[in-house]
């Protein structure tokens, strides 16, 4: 991936100039800081970055900038200078032309941000007509030139789409032709490609790179990721409680971050190039109570590095190098900070690959049959699952990795046995569950658990932590009497580090990452061999993430659990697994020992993934199109449409075949489409 | 430009007139509930008359200091047969919408449970009661069944359960596909907890809201019954009935109107308590 660069910053006004900011929301119980003196500023075909977690601060900060913020929230103070134009001053009716005309935003969530009711050119016609920038004929000419800049194929007919026909990628691309629409001069994009897949991210962020290069749009990127904001942001603004903490050139920050909390945010996020098995870096503690702001440093409870000074005194945002504002006592002379030292893992016990498989599926498949859409019609089907082997063998952890809609999903549904398969073999233990009943199953449930994606969904509202983990227990006699129960109950908080008094508590009352960890105790409760893991970190913050799958890694040594392990991210994959598994569409298309295949990947496919993980210096093999539908499966090889390589004899189906000793693959050329170098950043 | 030192925090509105924006009409409700049900329970002891004490002397007397309502053609006062015909829709109204809510909830979350041929099955013989406008299908099976208090309230049932089966349906359904329950099913709990435990109390929530809501409509469907002669029978006051009574007497307009004034409160505090229980059960418009 090239390194970002901006068009040349010209010695004007700046686009945005943005002091001493603060927001606050009202609450009952006091006002809560949300924003709290932010000050940047951004010049003409500049591009920033925001980055932070949960809660720190940087959506609001975005909605701030456009004033788009509704009560309780308040801005209360500071300045927000558009091209020398006071925003926090403007009429209701100066803000309306000013927004989406000169200023636009993109928001996250591509499926709610489009009117469902309008066609997709009126959506982006709207604003240049109703902004007086043209009349509607030209107007329309302007939209279908944009939806195709944007990279919307067949931009005349997608014109008169409505925007259910258009998936997740393409709705955003159509997001950005409207914010695009009137040429404005600063684009603020609030976390564009979170919901998106990796390979349709990278396409989304190498658009975003191409609109700043072409049309100097100046550009506030706001992401929980720093890979995304370091593939198209020159700068970066890192927020925590509501500050900015540190403030630099993102590939410094990268490199060498000089707040020990972006410290501890890039070296949080497992890469690829480290080495297999080694523990994250992950901070303990969560955010400070936005209500009682602390009177030293808001970080210092959670710093690594902390100091006397850091408890009494708050740190201003200091330069500690050239172009390099951190706000910290301990950088402040401009040291940098040590890298982690990586904590030493226990030799890895091989899995034992003699013994009889714990888990296997042979031929496995899933159809839904969909509702018809008519008394006559033939009821369409979704092939989810169409045909998988894998093999699972005790203590060892398998990864199954694909983008949304690959079936991976209704894989550990399948193996847990919540679906039935529509064909294909499936042992456990070396008996056949394919087709046991849900009372034969419920024997086996204890050994074969199961953790959830969602940490929101996955725990019944209406029971207290602690009935939820004795639950189990008391249901398959576990545990003889409820004091008994409630004992264990505590060891089993205890094991995924929470603490025992818990157990009275609500599962509303705890972050996303301790209830993903409740999610796991649960799992635990029973003693399980095989645990299949769903995308379980996928919706955690990256700290909480790294915090989430060390408790797993160890608790794997401990307990010598097996797991599959569900992800879309392959470098999550790579840090956690032993083994993984690539599908698209239903297939297992290589499937390997996990650093094989994530460093020398043979299948197009892998490729193309391992290349769009937003790493610097990454060089991306960029997949155009989206996934084929599941509804009707492509004859041969179904990656043949995208894929870069592929010749007429890709119609036919590779067989996954093994091409080297545990490693399978299913393609005709392997090999054939190599990785791309890794690019010398230039100093 | 006023770039603004925050100085001092601007104050928030206060929050008991958030709330009493919010929440003022379902507590007025709640309130004109409350007093009904208090009316209800202590009516021998507080009405000034026997509610059926004919006094023929004092018939159609206006309302006065004797008679705060008046009375009516047999000379009963209407003030103290107003508050014994509280007892009777107020029971009538709970038991018809508690027992409906308990049938249906019961038949749509097995519905949803068990699929295939037994929520087709259900749900067409749901579809089936609601294919017949409602007080029609009650009239006819009251009238079959014979007049009388509890024999209405057997037909309001028979119409009453099947849009309780019809939510109940949905809320199983949505909690179903709910990774807590397919939790509970990994965890090898018996459909019978998982149900129990897991789906229904989960399903409370909106399940409560109807409830609440429909009481109004259940007591205004008794008396419109009792009105059409089938709820009680004579001298047994209602308020239905009592409206029936003085239909045709246009200059004695006090022995229709004062019933029909009790009906339109109790509908109105129900449906406001109804509203107020849904505002509060919303997550996204509480205000915390």
């Amino acid at each position: 991936m090239a390194a970002p660069q901006a068009a040349t910053p010209q010695t004007t006004v700046p686009v945005l100039e943005v002091e001493d900011l603060r927001t606050v929301f009202l609450t009952d119980a006091g006002p809560v800081h949300a924003v709290d003196g932010v000050s940047f500023s951004l010049g003409p075909g500049e591009t920033l970055g925001i980055v932070g977690e949960s809660g720190s601060g940087k959506s609001v900060t975005a909605l701030s900038l456009l004033r788009l913020l509704q009560e309780p929230a308040r801005i209360v103070g500071g300045s927000i200078r558009f091209q020398g134009r006071e925003v926090l001053a403007m009429s209701p009716r100066e803000l309306r032309d000013w927004r989406g005309d000169r200023a636009a935003m993109v928001f996250q969530d591509p499926m709610t941000g489009l009117n469902p009711v309008k066609r997709i050119l009126g959506q982006v016609t709207e604003h240049i007509v109703s902004h007086g920038r043209m009349p509607p004929k030209p107007a329309r000419r302007r939209g279908i030139e944009l939806l195709r800049r944007m990279g919307v194929a067949a931009p005349e007919r997608a014109a008169a789409a409505f925007p259910h026909e258009f998936s997740g990628g393409m709705r955003q691309r159509v997001m950005m032709a409207i914010g695009l629409a009137n040429d404005p001069a600063l684009l603020i994009a609030d976390e564009p490609t979170t919901a998106l897949d990796v390979t349709i991210q990278a396409q989304i962020l190498d658009l975003l790179r191409g609109l700043n290069q072409e049309f100097g749009t100046a550009i506030v990127l706001i992401s929980h990721d720093l890979g995304v904001i370091g593939s198209v942001c020159r700068r970066v603004a890192v927020m925590y409680a509501g500050e900015v903490v540190e403030e630099a050139p993102t590939a410094d920050v990268l490199e060498d971050p000089r707040h020990p909390y972006a410290w501890a945010l890039v070296n949080a996020v497992p890469r690829l190039e480290a080495p297999a098995g080694a523990r994250l870096t992950a901070i303990e503690g969560t955010p400070p109570d936005p209500l009682n702001p602390l009177p030293g440093c808001r970080f210092a409870p959670r710093c690594p590095f902390r100091i006397a000074r850091c408890d009494t005194e708050h740190p201003p945002l200091m330069e500690v190098a050239p172009g390099r504002r951190a706000r910290c006592w301990v950088t402040a002379d401009g040291r940098s900070l040590p890298r982690p030292t990586v904590p030493a893992t226990a030799e890895r016990r091989a899995p034992a690959t003699g013994e009889a498989p714990l888990l296997q599926a042979t031929g496995l498949e899933k159809k839904f049959v969909l509702p018809r859409k008519s008394l006559f019609a033939q009821p369409a089907m979704v092939h989810a699952v169409n045909g998988v082997d894998l093999v699972l063998r005790r203590g060892e952890s398998l990864g199954v990795v694909g983008e949304s809609g690959c079936g991976k999903s209704t894989l550990a549904r399948l193996l847990t046995r919540l679906h039935a398969p529509t064909a294909g073999r499936i042992t456990f233990e070396g008996q056949d569950i394919t087709t046991a009943t849900p009372a034969a199953l419920r024997s086996l449930r204890p050994r074969l658990q199961m953790v959830f994606q969602d940490p929101y969904a996955s725990l019944n509202p209406r029971m207290t932590v602690g009935q939820i983990l004795a639950e189990p227990l008391l249901a398959h006699r576990r545990a003889p009497s409820r004091a008994a129960a409630a004992e264990r109950v505590a060891s089993l908080l205890d094991t995924v580090g929470l603490k025992p008094a818990f157990a009275t508590r609500f599962p509303h009352e705890f972050s996303g990452g301790q209830r993903q960890r409740i999610s796991i105790a649960r799992a635990l409760a029973l003693e399980p061999a095989v645990v299949v893991a769903d995308e379980p970190v996928s919706a955690l913050d990256v700290n909480v993430q790294a915090q989430v799958l060390n408790l797993m890694l160890s608790l794997r040594e401990r307990l010598g659990l097996s797991y599959l392990f569900i992800a879309h991210d392959l470098a999550v994959v790579r840090a956690f697994c032993d083994r993984v598994a690539v599908m698209y569409l239903g297939r297992i298309v290589e499937e390997g020992p996990a650093d094989e295949v994530i460093t020398r990947p043979l299948h197009p496919y892998t490729v193309a993934l391992t290349s769009a993980i937003p790493e610097p210096g990454r060089q991306r093999v960029l997949l155009g199109g989206e996934p084929p539908s599941t509804l009707r499966l492509p004859q041969g090889c179904a990656f043949r449409a995208r894929c870069p390589v592929a010749q007429d004899v890709c119609a036919t189906l590779p067989p996954l075949a093994e091409v080297a000793p545990g490693h399978r693959l299913a393609c005709h050329f392997p090999g054939a489409l190599a990785p791309l170098p890794r690019q010398e950043r230039l100093p | 430009m006023s770039a603004t030192t925050a100085t001092s925090l601007p104050r928030a509105t206060p929050r008991w007139r958030r709330r009493l924006r919010r929440y003022g009409p379902a507590w007025f409700g709640g309130g004109i509930v409350l007093a009904w049900i208090l009316i209800a329970l202590l009516a021998p002891w507080i009405s000034p008359y026997q509610p059926n004490a004919v006094d023929v002397t004092a018939r159609l007397q206006p309302p006065s200091a004797t008679h705060w309502m008046g009375t009516d053609t047999l000379g009963r006062d209407v003030f103290s047969r107003l508050l014994h015909g509280a007892r009777l829709s107020l029971a009538a109204g709970f038991s018809v919408v508690i027992l409906g809510a308990l049938i249906g909830t019961a038949i749509g979350t097995i519905a949803a449970w068990a699929r295939g041929w037994w929520d087709e099955g259900l749900m067409r013989l749901t579809d089936l009661v609601l294919c017949f406008p409602p007080i029609i299908l009650a009239l006819a099976i009251a009238a079959a069944l014979g007049i009388g208090p509890l024999n209405t309230v057997l037909a309001m049932l028979v119409v009453w359960w099947p849009k309780f089966a019809r939510l109940g349906r949905a809320l199983a359904l949505v909690q179903r596909s709910q990774e807590y329950v397919e939790a509970a099913t990994v965890l090898g709990l018996k459909p019978r907890r998982i149900l129990l435990r897991h789906i229904m109390p989960n399903t409370l929530g909106p399940l409560a809201v109807l409830i609440t809501l429909d009481l109004g409509n259940a007591i205004l469907t008794f008396a419109g019954l009792s009105f059409l002669g089938l709820g009680v029978i004579p001298p047994m006051a209602e308020w239905g009935s009592m409206v029936a009574e003085g239909r045709e007497l246009v200059e004695q307009w006090w022995v229709a109107a004062f019933p029909g004034l009790a009906i339109l409160t109790v509908v109105v505090g129900f449906n406001f308590c109804g509203d107020g229980l849904r505002d509060w059960l919303d997550p996204k418009g509480r205000t915390q």
